[in-house]
């Protein structure tokens, strides 16, 4: 019995002690639902690299702004040559990394030179293949040498694949990241946080937050109430179940934008059925868009007709091209010889998104005889099977990278589209620089393939940020991955 | 003839210990072995070219033989050296010894609170046989066991973090940083984790006690004078700890490895989380380290317990072995 008094007394004695910590007007903290597995966003696809580093530990030649268009980063300008091929940037100059070294021009070289080594472990990897030669021509000044024009060479300088490092931290940088940014990597407590710091010798503008602190909570529940604990400050991209508790509590913002991620009901075109345009018409016309996105995202999605994001300059609204028509679906079925429809597999990676999704359009199909069984697969087996091994029937993803619809030229991609006039659309695409005319053909391809129905396009996936109401300066729209904190501050 | 007794039981269950490591070696390869999906490809997802994930797979050394790796692995384990994870690109030893500073307090402070409940719950039950108190205990604990531990501590998060901001939701800070905050982050957790064990040993305990008051003994120590009570108390908790050692040793050993819910929860890097990530971003090499460092904390345990057994109980010497 002494034992519990004296126990229940310290506990209370704890409690008095302690009493919840206020943040200080100038330190943040972020709840991010996945813990990076390392934090060099050169060795690694995972977007919780990013979501920590870019932009912030981290920076490119160029930086891809809010609204996702290229701003000057590391480089002050730049000037393109008339063929396109050659790109002459001006660095900065006064620029330091974390550990005192100092930026130049050979850091540039030694960057892309380590990006497109043959042992090169970039997850990105091809975007960078057109760069044949990377020279320094003084240490202000660098010119990169292009195989073919690249509409996208810019844009894809500005992503965390592409930022500076350093020779001297390159090799560790997935334990104790050292980049140029405006914040600097104070430690990592793995299965826990990671803290930044202002970093006070930064070259640009010094961010309003002077401490920034990563909390890696990735239970819906749990981060609801790390939220209204005030435990943590803000999330940027919350569970869509979760957010109607915060959206008429005026301590707290619900920022609702987008993201780059077209979910898509992926479809192997390599194999029957899914091979017969009727029968891939017919899945189209069976779906019922909204009722997928009332059902798997809680509303917060936005209905596609293609592969391109809506928000893009290029997009184009390809939505009733095959409107939800259960007898349309059922002609077709049958003029491809499914008058009974026919048995497939779809098979679901571990995500929220992409499990709801499958069950309402499991519903959905079997009002056209379309049976479909479902197999959930965890991540590294779903990329085997389905991505490497090309093993599949159907599976839903959405497809986070930006600008992305050169995938519709790659006949080996997973869901193996073989068309020859898309691709050639495609290589005309890239090799075009002005505006109007990338415009034309990027839209010409989005017809092609909703016409094709090539996938069944779904929604666009929508970011859920939830923060403190008195937190100003976060990024609605996800351009690129990345909770940037640059303009992020507290107002009273 | 004790003493020889005793030294073949001792080797006896170091033998039986050495090839329980062995063999949950062997299994957990194998199975490591024959999961499915490229631990290279998961790491540079699904854009990466062909070339890049050759290398990354040539870096990770998993184009060797099977065999190979499997002995290389042993090998290595028995100089210290469990292998570098492949994610995250530390020594495996090191990721362990930095979860086991969280597991470890934590698994501690939960046997704690669960022995100072459940214990004298048990007792008291036992003395008060049949009576209201005992009953009252018994639903108590019944209901203890039957509320799922992370559960418990969601509510406990909601009146004590949420409502009353008297503690953390969760979280864990260094204990060179801050040793106050970091035991106020334990205390949810650690009592989440304590409602079930306590209610389980609460049982425990008193059955044994019921048991133990029909015996011989027990009458005796009645017939010289003593009431229920103090025959219970003096002589009857001594001889009931024997079960309750046991199930205390699973109970630590399943806290060590076991608390994977309450650390996501309570968003504690435990060893827990740390095996769940690392199965599902295929680190096969810091599963296969972690996993055996379970199998090593869980047959420890149970050596200790049957170590134990032999100092307690003196009937152990006397018999042959």
């Amino acid at each position: 019995m002494i034992s519990r008094k004296s126990l229940a007394l310290a506990l209370f004695g704890l409690m008095l002690a302690s009493g919840t910590a206020l943040a200080q007007s100038n330190e943040i903290r972020i709840g991010v639902a996945l813990e990076p597995p390392a934090l060099d966003p050169t060795a690694g696809a995972a977007e919780a690299i990013d979501v920590v580093v870019y932009q912030n530990i981290f920076e490119g030649l160029v930086r891809i702004d809010q609204s996702g268009a290229v701003q000057p980063g590391l480089a002050d300008s730049w000037s393109i040559s008339e063929d396109g091929l050659t790109y002459r940037f001006v660095l900065h100059e006064g620029i330091t990394f974390h550990d005192g070294t100092s930026f130049d021009a050979e850091d540039v070289k030694f960057t892309f030179d380590r990006l497109l080594a043959e042992d090169s472990v970039n997850a990105q990897k091809a975007l960078y293949a057109p760069i044949s030669a990377v020279s320094v021509i003084d240490p202000a000044t660098v010119e990169f040498t292009l195989s073919r024009p690249d509409g996208l060479f810019l844009f894809n300088l500005g992503r965390g694949d592409a930022v500076i490092v350093a020779p001297e931290s390159a090799d560790s940088n997935g334990t104790e990241p050292i980049g140029t940014g405006p914040f600097a990597f104070v430690q990592w407590d793995r299965g826990s946080r990671v803290v930044l710091e202002q970093y006070g010798p930064y070259w640009g503008d010094l961010p309003a937050l002077t401490k920034a602190t990563y909390l890696f909570i990735s239970d819906t529940a749990t981060m609801t109430n790390a939220l209204l604990a005030g435990d943590v400050d803000g999330t940027n991209n919350f569970a869509p179940e979760a957010l109607a508790v915060f959206e008429g509590n005026p301590q707290f913002k619900v920022l609702v934008g987008s993201t780059e991620g077209e979910t898509i009901l992926s479809t192997n075109n390599r194999k029957a059925p899914f091979d017969d345009l009727r029968v891939r018409q017919a899945m189209a016309h069976a779906l019922d868009r909204q009722e997928i996105i009332d059902g798997a995202t809680y509303g917060y999605g936005v209905p596609i007709g293609t592969h391109f994001a809506p928000h893009h300059p290029y997009y184009l609204d390809l939505v009733g091209t095959y409107p939800h028509d259960l007898e349309k679906a059922k002609a077709l079925l049958a003029e491809a010889g499914y008058p009974d429809g026919f048995s497939a597999t779809l098979k679901l990676p571990p995500v929220a998104y992409a499990r709801l999704s499958g069950q309402i359009i499991a519903s959905q199909f079997a009002e056209v005889g379309i049976k479909l069984e479902l197999i959930n697969a965890e991540w590294a087996q779903w990329l085997e099977d389905v991505f490497a091994n090309k093993d599949f029937d159907l599976t839903i993803i959405s497809h986070v990278e930006p600008f992305d619809i050169g995938i519709y030229a790659n006949p080996d991609y997973y869901f193996g589209y073989d068309n020859a006039d898309v691709q050639a659309l495609n290589e005309t695409l890239n090799a075009t620089t002005d505006e109007a005319e990338r415009q034309a053909l990027a839209q010409e391809i989005q017809t092609v393939i909703a016409v094709d129905a090539v996938n069944g396009y779904l929604f666009e996936l929508a970011q859920t940020g939830v923060w403190n109401a008195k937190l100003d300066g976060m990024w609605q729209n996800a351009p690129v991955e990345g909770v940037v904190l640059r303009d992020i501050h507290w107002v009273e | 003839m004790g003493v020889t007794f005793l030294a073949l039981y001792f080797f006896r269950r170091f033998a039986g210990f050495a090839v329980t490591l062995f063999v949950a070696a062997l299994i957990i390869f194998l199975l490591l072995d024959l999961l499915p999906g490229d631990p290279a490809r998961f790491i540079l997802g699904i854009n990466a070219t062909p070339e890049a994930v050759a290398a990354l797979r040539d870096q990770m050394g998993l184009d060797a033989p099977a065999h190979e790796r499997f002995f290389g692995w042993i090998g290595g384990m028995l100089t210290g050296d469990f292998g570098i994870s492949t994610t995250q690109r530390l020594p495996v030893s090191q990721l362990i010894a930095e979860r086991m500073a969280v597991t470890l307090p934590l698994s501690l402070i939960a046997m704690v609170v669960s022995i100072a409940v459940g214990l004298p719950m048990g007792i008291l039950a036992a003395m008060r046989r049949g009576k209201a108190t005992d009953t009252a205990l018994m639903v108590l604990a019944q209901t203890g066991v039957a509320i799922p531990n992370f559960w418990f501590g969601m509510l406990l998060t909601l009146l004590f973090s949420v409502t009353l901001r008297w503690l953390p939701t969760g979280g864990f800070i260094p204990w060179d940083e801050d040793p106050g905050a970091t035991l106020r982050g334990l205390i949810l957790p650690g009592l989440a984790l304590a409602l079930p064990q306590a209610s389980i040993l609460a049982r425990v305990m008193r059955t044994a006690l019921v048991d133990i008051t029909e015996q011989d003994f027990i009458r005796t120590a009645r017939a010289k004078g003593l009431t229920k009570s103090e025959a219970i108390w003096r002589h009857g908790v001594r001889n009931a700890l024997l079960p309750v050692l046991t199930i205390l040793g699973l109970q630590f050993a399943y806290l060590i490895a076991g608390t994977i819910i309450v650390e996501n929860v309570f968003y504690l890097p435990g060893l827990g989380r740390l095996i769940f990530t690392a199965i599902s971003e295929r680190d096969l090499v810091l599963v296969r380290g972690a996993t055996i460092a379970l199998v090593l904390v869980t047959t420890l345990t149970m050596l200790v317990v049957d170590l134990t057994y032999a100092l307690v109980d003196p009937r152990l010497k006397g018999r042959d072995a």
